[in-house]
């Protein structure tokens, strides 16, 4: 199992999506993807968005004013 | 019933900015997920052609000067205040300095998140193009019917 982290904090729509999609893509099931990300749209959309790919999020915490951490497993269904 | 996840896009328009609405549509569509499919015709063929300048491509005198003056993808003019030209280029500088994808990269993006491409048979006759005249990535060349096909049981948007 390996650790990828990915910063989206300066990207937008759609990149936001595109890159960590891409990103996902290189990993294998089990990896972890840490994804730094900002207030707004990603914050809104981009967990709910992984979770309906079938990956599992695993934690969210905020870094530091409105930049967070999207901490989530590849290809693991929330049960 | 069930949501079809799926985008279809007739992209008609050989236009910058709608061009840019295509392939953001696409690759964030994709980027979640979505089956996409691009139908390109008339001058939404523009976008996919090989040659991303101007080139006498095409079979036939007009079709030649046809392809020369609409160019490929870096000829795309700006729907409005097109300017000869200098708008799309000021547009990219302006998408890049505020760190938002340019067209190129939505495009590059489209195409690695696997979205459908396809060339319109009865736009590339009028024009005198083959499927040789585009991207390799072009998945195929279509007409109405099977395109409706394609796109049965998701969601249709016209640019």
């Amino acid at each position: 199992m390996s650790t990828f982290r990915l910063d989206i904090t300066k990207e937008h729509c759609p990149m936001t999506f595109v890159k960590t999609k891409l990103q996902l893509a290189k990993m294998r099931p089990g990896d972890v993807l840490e994804v730094l990300l900002t207030e707004g749209e990603p914050l809104e959309n981009l967990p709910k968005a992984v979770v309906e790919q079938g990956h599992r999020v695993v934690e969210l915490t905020r870094v530091k004013d409105s930049v967070h951490k999207l901490t989530l497993i590849k290809n693991a269904l929330n049960s | 019933m069930a949501e079809n996840n799926k985008l279809s896009i007739i992209c008609m328009s050989g236009d910058f900015d709608k061009a840019i609405a295509a392939f953001t549509l696409a690759s964030g569509a994709a980027a979640v997920n979505y089956e996409v499919n691009i139908f390109f015709t008339f001058w939404g063929l523009n976008n996919i052609k090989k040659k991303k300048g101007r080139s006498f491509i095409g079979n036939g005198l007009l079709a030649r000067a046809f392809n020369f003056l609409l160019g490929g993808r870096n000829n795309l003019p700006l729907s409005r205040l097109n300017f000869a030209g200098a708008s799309p280029r000021l547009m990219t500088g302006l998408m890049k300095k505020r760190n938002v994808a340019t067209l190129q990269e939505l495009f590059q993006a489209s195409l690695e998140l696997g979205v459908n491409f396809y060339a319109c048979e009865m736009a590339m006759h009028i024009l005198g193009l083959t499927k040789d005249d585009f991207i390799p990535e072009v998945k195929g060349v279509l007409g109405v019917v099977k395109f409706l096909e394609l796109s049965k049981g998701g969601q249709t948007l016209f640019l």
